[in-house]
């Protein structure tokens, strides 16, 4: 008898999924919010653009040229990025590596940030391809350019993308309420965590090797055979810095989603993450001071350049490393905010750096991105935000699982 | 969520196939090497040797250079003089510079240098820039996916990519490599009336490139470019002035491009091999660890 009613509230679930789903892709909430009115608009011209940009080639949007063949889109979309999306490899060691619960509540935002992240950069690098559609070559395998530093990072970041999709996947069959499948796929969850560690230190130094061979290209202030582990080691801090900044955004946007008491606890995480990001800086500054005595590159500190090498280590390195540690140390979490967002301008103005602005530094014209690079850019940022928030206000996410979940997240 | 003992060893058991599989991938990829680098003793490359003293900066090369390769047409009013650098670009694959020097006016080529171990070759993920047997690069359209990452390592800037197309290309000098297989020479070489262009296997190039300069001590500045830069080009330069005069990257490494990386790259299979199985070992650690301390509560 039992039996007969699993069967049927079975095929009743089954026949519900659809129609759910389906009644699920309405807008939740109000529509006409101060960030729809302000990102619809934007978001509108972007996608113009980029049909211009298929129908008249790259060069009709982008200020690129023969001399700078990577701009914005590269610079900032992909290689800043993927750095920004280095929170979800961190976050998910400290929860399921080292088994550190404390950081268990904020592990699947970060988790779902870093699969977007991810998403939206490789659409970002298919706007950037001259021919996009040969990308099944790398894909299905018929040429492997195994000696480029590129195909291993194109590799990197497609599994990535699926470890982080499967790390994320029992959010998913929670909101769909299947059981089984859920699981099934957190039966997963160690596997990929364990591939995802690694597949991102790799294409994190991956992205700091690709310019290993513009040698002579890039000023000697940036360009050093150690970039990939400096890419790495910042991936780190500044993945960290992220989570931390939009934790905090998320925490007053969508205060529904928190229970009564978890803003004490959102703070100790904070203040948790403060201190690794203070060890991780730390690293960073020692291995780039070695790199500057190894280098003797003491010359150049006179110059433009230099100074502006100064303003990226002293001014967005040092200082919010210092208020890192100082807010550690007294519990100041708007201070900890305060050095995430530094942070960040740090890891912006690094990556540039090393891939736009001291990329030919001496040239006579320099690249100056076009309005519509900065657009598109803008667009694919609030797009992801958009579907960020879809799946926030369905999804458990921040919210609890639902009660049938054993092991709650 | 866990993992049990048959889970573990299972996990070990992959751990300890791909570190076997891994080693006897790595060997044949040594072999390959090997096999790679005798090819390279047993053929040598061609190139083309350019003599800066003979060239009249006629632009005949460029003329015939783009007939060849279905380019527009030269615009006769642009004409080497010393007041601009002219650069290759979409339109063109080669250009003629006049540059004031000690010796007074003197006129440079410039086209890809056809590398031994091009950089743009390591960059391509798509094998789209391929080294050919013979010697010449060139670009293969069906398999490029127009990342420009051959743009950002040739340390020669001599890719050019077509912004304005809605399928853009790659453009480079090829060494005419379709006239090369039909058993001719290249069209530049063909054509310059000055005779400054001299086909041939880079190891005959050098010899008569020595040759000229020994013969005349005193017209030549004593220096092949392209014999050691970047690990050696299949292009070779003869200049009566130091390159610096004449517009050339004097600060090109003579060590290839592609070492550059090749330390990271070799990391990559330890570390992707290696890492998982250490993280696995650092959560059993820290699972008791936990455990415990669930216990003891």
């Amino acid at each position: 008898m039992s039996q007969a009613i699993n069967v049927q509230s079975k095929e009743k679930r089954e026949n519900k999924i659809w129609p759910f789903i389906l009644s699920e892709l309405k807008p939740k909430g109000k529509i006409f919010t101060p960030f729809n009115i302000i990102s619809a608009p934007i978001m509108l011209v972007g996608i113009i653009i980029i049909f211009l940009r298929f129908w008249n080639g790259i060069g009709s949007v982008t200020n690129l040229s023969q001399d700078v063949p990577w701009g914005l889109w590269i610079g900032f979309d992909v290689v800043t990025g993927v750095a920004f999306a280095g929170g979800a490899y961190v976050l998910v060691f400290l929860v399921y590596i080292l088994n550190m619960e404390k950081y268990k509540p904020i592990v699947r935002v970060t988790v779902l940030n870093g699969f977007l992240a991810y998403l939206f950069y490789s659409g970002a690098l298919l706007l950037d391809l001259g021919r996009p559609l040969s990308i099944v070559n790398v894909i299905i395998g018929n040429n492997f350019g195994v000696s480029s530093v590129l195909f291993l990072v194109g590799w990197h970041f497609l599994l990535y993308m699926l470890a982080l999709f499967l790390e994320f996947s029992p959010a998913i069959a929670e909101w769909l309420g299947a059981r089984k499948l859920r699981k099934a796929l957190s039966g997963l969850t160690l596997a990929a965590v364990i591939f995802g560690i690694t597949l991102s230190v790799l294409h994190q130094s991956g992205i700091g090797a690709l310019f290993l061979m513009a040698k002579e290209k890039i000023h000697p202030l940036w360009y050093n055979s150690y970039m990939p582990l400096m890419f790495v080691v910042s991936s780190v801090f500044g993945g960290i810095s992220m989570v931390i900044f939009e934790g905090s955004i998320s925490h007053k946007v969508f205060s529904d989603q928190f229970e009564e008491g978890s803003h004490e606890k959102h703070n100790s995480i904070l203040h948790g993450l403060s201190k690794i990001c203070t060890g991780g800086m730390f690293v960073y500054l020692f291995l780039l001071v070695l790199i500057f005595v190894h280098e003797q590159n003491w010359q150049y500190l006179s110059t433009k350049m230099g100074l502006w090498f100064l303003v990226e280590v002293i001014g967005f390195v040092l200082l919010p490393m210092i208020l890192f540690y100082y807010s550690y140390r007294n519990k100041k979490i708007l201070w900890i905010k305060v050095a995430s967002i530094m942070t960040l301008v740090g890891i912006i103005l690094n990556r540039m750096n090393v891939s736009i602005i001291a990329y030919k530094w001496d040239a006579v014209v320099r690249y100056v991105p076009d309005w519509k690079e900065f657009i598109v850019t803008f667009t694919i940022i609030l797009i992801e935000i958009w579907v960020f928030r879809w799946i926030i206000r369905r999804m458990p996410v921040l919210r609890k699982s639902p009660s049938w979940v054993k092991d709650s997240h | 969520m866990g993992i049990n003992r048959l889970n573990f060893f299972k996990v070990l058991g992959l751990t300890g196939a791909s570190l076997a599989f891994g080693k006897k991938l790595n060997a044949s990829q040594e072999k390959g090497k090997l096999t790679g680098y005798k090819k390279e003793k047993e053929k040598e490359f061609v190139g083309v040797l350019y003599d800066s003293t003979r060239c009249v900066g006629c632009q005949e090369c460029e003329i015939v250079c783009a007939k060849e390769h279905g380019l527009p047409e030269p615009d006769p009013d642009d004409y080497p003089t010393t007041e601009v650098v002219r650069k290759s670009n979409e339109n063109r694959r080669t250009v003629i510079n006049a540059y004031n020097t000690s010796k007074g006016e003197v006129y440079a080529k410039m086209q890809c240098m056809h590398c031994n171990e091009p950089a743009c070759g390591a960059a391509c993920l798509t094998e789209a820039m391929h080294k050919t047997y013979e010697g010449p690069v060139i670009w293969r359209e069906n398999k490029c996916m127009g990342c420009r990452y051959c743009m950002i390592s040739c340390p020669f800037d001599v890719p050019k990519f077509e912004y304005h197309s809605t399928n853009p290309e790659i453009v480079k000098c090829t060494m005419c490599n379709e006239r090369l297989q039909e058993g001719g020479i290249p069209a530049c070489v063909e054509n310059c009336p000055a005779e400054a262009l001299m086909f041939g296997t880079r190891k005959e190039l050098l010899k008569e490139a020595r040759k000229r300069i020994v013969e005349n001590p005193d017209l030549y500045y004593d220096h092949i470019y392209g014999e050691h830069e970047a690990g050696g080009a299949g292009f070779l330069y003869l200049s009566p002035v130091p390159f610096k005069e004449i517009g050339f990257k004097t600060n090109i490494q003579n060590k290839s491009y592609p070492s550059l990386t090749k330390g990271f790259i070799g990391a990559i299979a330890p570390v992707d091999i290696l890492l998982p199985a250490a993280l696995l070992g650092i959560y059993e650690a820290t699972k008791s660890n936990k455990t415990k301390t669930e216990d003891e509560q």
